[in-house]
């Protein structure tokens, strides 16, 4: 595997710092012409950075990057692409106005005589270059009125056509049709048999396993494994990535969280059949009061979305939710949290506080009118909520006055849930709740969400931690690609059979 | 990659900076009339306070209502153009009275101030480039009501608005003073107000929080655009005729300006109506104490460049903290 004399890509020891966060740690590979490598990784792994080091976006701290075995420094990204190494990103970053033709020779347009572009021979090689990959396209008309797919392919056959030894691909069948998709991979084996290796990242597993032949997985900035797929399991796979075992795992005693208990009350949230083209599909979910019930699910299969959809927040093409037998109106957030329904966002710093005002202000943010009285706020009122909600989730303070984001972030998490406990709610969506938060705090918020669900608030619970998922539901529902896998309940909660789960499908 | 840093940001040594950012404006103001008080004779009779105070009317309400959109992290240059509308429908309306003009020009500004924020809130066109095309459009359209023409306005009422007092206080004055505190009461006291500065603040956040966002934005530039109309017609009222061509030309630099020296960020979230109110005094004095000392109009503006810089400035490190 170390044999450099025929690889087009390596990378020797390559680590990169952010302000002493390492992002990536002595990282290796090697990537032979017409090979096709899948990166993986979860969140934080270290994906995004590798992608924008070999393309020059950034410059590594250590370690080089070499190509056909000689050294190669990227200072930009233009010196990456003229060295060969093209990237396709899921957003076509090219020109939507200009022809498909002149998309694909921006900058290097065939002249003719006086130097003026020749049109009749830049139309004819477009079309010539784009027949190659089977693509049949008027190459006069503007990029943007062409499906993705197509447009996906034009940026393609630009890259190639610049002379490419090596594409890489983030995430580019995740806005494509299916048919789009069996173009792309047929593509993607021609370009293999010119010789041009390819670096494929996506989410998708059934993907990685048609496509790629190799398989290099990140890991918190580290390669924790290199490898062909086809003597790897998805399990194997799963795991390696999510750095858990595959073998009995110990349960208990890592989290917070007491023994969930199933509830046989008449469910409080039913939603069927949600959906939204390219991000969820017919994701039906009944919750009763009381009960914590776990999403599970890697990266990109529709966890976050189906939260969105549930709460508004994401307007659905079909399905819809009903609170107590009652319909919500879909995609609007008052509409849901009028109903009860309320959703901590992953991102807490850009979607839940307002980082310059006070605690107070955050903690009353949703409330404030049921607080106020004919438009006038009362502050006797507040403070009755406030001081009620800082006591009972121990938020360490100075004032209610102190601006949120003095606060840590446990302590922020903690004023997100407030706000939402002060709407008195019926359904808690909660996403990463613990996630960027310290050990201490991470207990806390998680006996509070116990807490919440004993005292008959239902809860969905979307976690990357797998023991967090699997101790702190009462049954998880696994998705993939943005639909059911499969639902475990009472025994079946455990670590193996939700790794099992998060892989799919049968361990090829 | 995601960060998981939490940034908590203290002021350490630039504490005398931050006592500056809150309270910097006030500072100036006092350093300016004491220097006038030894160096300007008559500064500080009450005749001239008076006056200074009837010319910085027309700014100050107009800053009033920049504030607010400011506040929710946008702009609005169109309220010299309503001021100019509003003084353009003035002779149209002025046979029915004061109060039916004055609503009439209110009802104006409001229609135009909901062009702006739809144009703003439901588009999502960018505010700068929303109320620039209005305050272009808006200033022609006047013109065009005007039929391009200076009409002197007689009607006893409307010229009481502009040159009598009660109390010794002029009646512009304390229709002023009203509407610092309504606005104050506003924007610290109603749950409006604390939704806009959310709003502000963190726009994201604030509609997965539910507010109704898009309805805020909107009214805060009728607000904005009603509170220019006022303006336009007190405007008016001093100058004896309404004079759509000229009238509130420029305004909206020296309202934006009152609003960032006294304060408020232009990055949104806050909105400090006190000082917006010391903000437009001390443009008022700056200039008055220019005149007063001979120095030509051009140096005024100069002047008034420097300050906005220096304002500018000192936010910057307070944007930051944030």
């Amino acid at each position: 595997m170390t044999d450099a004399g025929t690889a087009v890509l390596e990378a020797r020891d390559v680590t990169k710092r952010f302000a002493g966060v390492t992002a990536l740690s002595g990282v290796n590979f090697v990537l032979r012409p017409g090979e096709s490598m899948a990166l993986m990784g979860e969140n934080g792994a270290g994906k995004s950075t590798l992608i924008k080091v070999l393309t020059g976006v950034y410059q590594p701290d250590e370690g080089d990057l070499l190509l056909a075995g000689s050294k190669a420094t990227f200072a930009r990204p233009l010196d990456a692409q003229k060295a060969g190494v093209s990237t396709i990103y899921q957003e076509v970053n090219l020109v939507p106005l200009m022809s498909v033709a002149q998309n694909i020779y921006l900058g290097r347009e065939p002249r003719g005589r006086l130097g003026l572009i020749d049109f009749r021979r830049m139309y004819a090689e477009a079309r010539a270059l784009l027949s190659e990959y089977g693509i049949q396209v008027d190459v006069r008309r503007p990029l943007r009125t062409l499906a993705l797919g197509v447009q996906q392919m034009v940026a393609l056959a630009r890259a190639v056509s610049i002379n490419a030894n090596v594409v890489i691909m983030d995430e580019p069948t995740s806005s494509l049709e299916a048919r789009e998709v069996e173009t792309l991979f047929r593509v993607i084996g021609l370009l293999r048999e010119r010789g041009i290796a390819i670096i494929y990242v996506s989410h998708r597993m059934d993907e990685i396993y048609r496509v790629c032949e190799t398989v290099t997985v990140l890991r918190d900035g580290h390669v924790v494994h290199v490898g062909r797929l086809d003597d790897l399991p998805r399990v194997e796979l799963v795991s390696k990535m999510l750095g858990r075992s595959v073998e009995k795992v110990e349960r208990g005693g890592v989290t917070a969280f007491r023994a969930a208990n199933e509830s046989d009350a008449p469910p409080v949230l039913v939603a069927t059949d949600l959906s939204r083209k390219h991000q969820i599909d017919g994701i039906s979910i009944s919750i009763r009061p009381g009960e914590v019930v776990g999403l599970g699910g890697l990266l990109g299969s529709g966890r976050s979305e189906t939260l969105k959809g549930l709460s508004g927040v994401m307007q659905l093409d079909r399905g819809g939710v009903k609170i107590d037998g009652k319909s919500v109106r879909s995609g609007s957030v008052p509409a849901a949290i009028r109903a009860g329904i309320v959703m901590l966002p992953e991102d807490r710093k850009s979607e839940g506080i307002v980082p310059n005002l006070s605690v107070r202000d955050n903690i009353v943010l949703a409330a404030l009118p049921k607080l106020s009285k004919a438009g006038f706020t009362s502050r006797r009122k507040q403070d009755a909520v406030v001081d009620v909600f800082i006591k009972r989730l121990h938020i360490k303070v100075s004032s209610p006055d102190q601006i949120v984001s003095e606060l840590s972030g446990g302590n922020q998490q903690k004023v997100m849930i407030a706000r939402w406990l002060a709407m008195t709610p019926k359904v808690l969506l909660l996403d990463e709740p613990t996630r960027g938060i310290d050990v201490g705090a991470k207990a806390e918020v998680q006996s509070l969400i116990d807490e919440l669900a004993h005292e008959g608030l239902a809860i969905v619970l979307v976690s990357s931690e797998v023991e967090e998922v699997v101790e702190g539901s009462a049954r998880v529902i696994v998705l993939r690609d943005g639909s059911i896998e499969t639902e475990l309940r009472g025994d079946q909660v455990d670590e193996n059979a939700l790794l099992a789960a998060l892989a799919g499908g049968s361990a090829s | 990659m995601t960060q998981a840093t939490v940034s908590v940001s203290v002021p350490s040594r630039g504490s005398v900076l931050a006592v500056f950012q809150k309270y910097g404006v006030y500072f100036a103001i006092v350093l300016l009339l004491a220097y006038n008080l030894v160096a300007t004779p008559n500064f500080f009779a009450i005749d001239n306070f008076r006056t200074q105070f009837v010319q910085v009317v027309p700014v100050l309400i107009v800053a009033l209502g920049m504030a607010l959109v400011i506040g929710t992290e946008g702009i609005d240059l169109s309220v010299g153009a309503v001021m100019a509308l509003a003084a353009a429908v003035i002779p149209l309306y002025v046979g029915y009275g004061l109060v039916p003009t004055l609503l009439i020009a209110i009802l104006v500004g409001a229609v135009i101030g909901a062009l702006n924020g739809s144009m703003v809130a439901f588009i999502g066109v960018q505010p700068i480039v929303a109320t620039l095309a209005v305050m272009v459009a808006g200033r022609g359209l006047a013109l065009l009501i005007a039929n391009e023409q200076l009409k002197s306005v007689t009607n006893p009422q409307i010229l009481a608005l502009g040159r009598d007092s009660v109390l010794g206080v002029p009646y512009s004055v304390l229709i002023a003073a009203v509407l610092v505190g309504a606005v104050a009461i506003l924007v610290n006291r109603t749950t409006f107000g604390k939704q806009l500065i959310a709003i502000g603040g963190s726009r994201r956040a604030a509609e997965l929080a539910g507010l109704p966002v898009k309805r805020i934005l909107l009214l805060v530039y009728v607000l904005a655009a009603a509170l220019a109309a006022v303006a336009g017609v007190i405007g008016t009222a001093r100058l004896g005729a309404s004079v759509p061509s000229t009238l509130g030309n420029l305004i909206e630099l020296s309202a934006i300006t009152a609003v960032v020296v006294g304060g408020t960020p232009l990055s949104g979230g806050q909105v400090k109506v006190l000082g917006t109110l010391a903000g437009a005094l001390l443009l008022q004095f700056i200039s008055a104490t220019l005149i007063k000392h001979n120095v030509p109009d051009a140096y005024s503006q100069v002047a008034q460049a420097i300050i906005i810089l220096v304002a500018v400035y000192i936010q910057r490190g307070k944007a930051r903290v944030k």
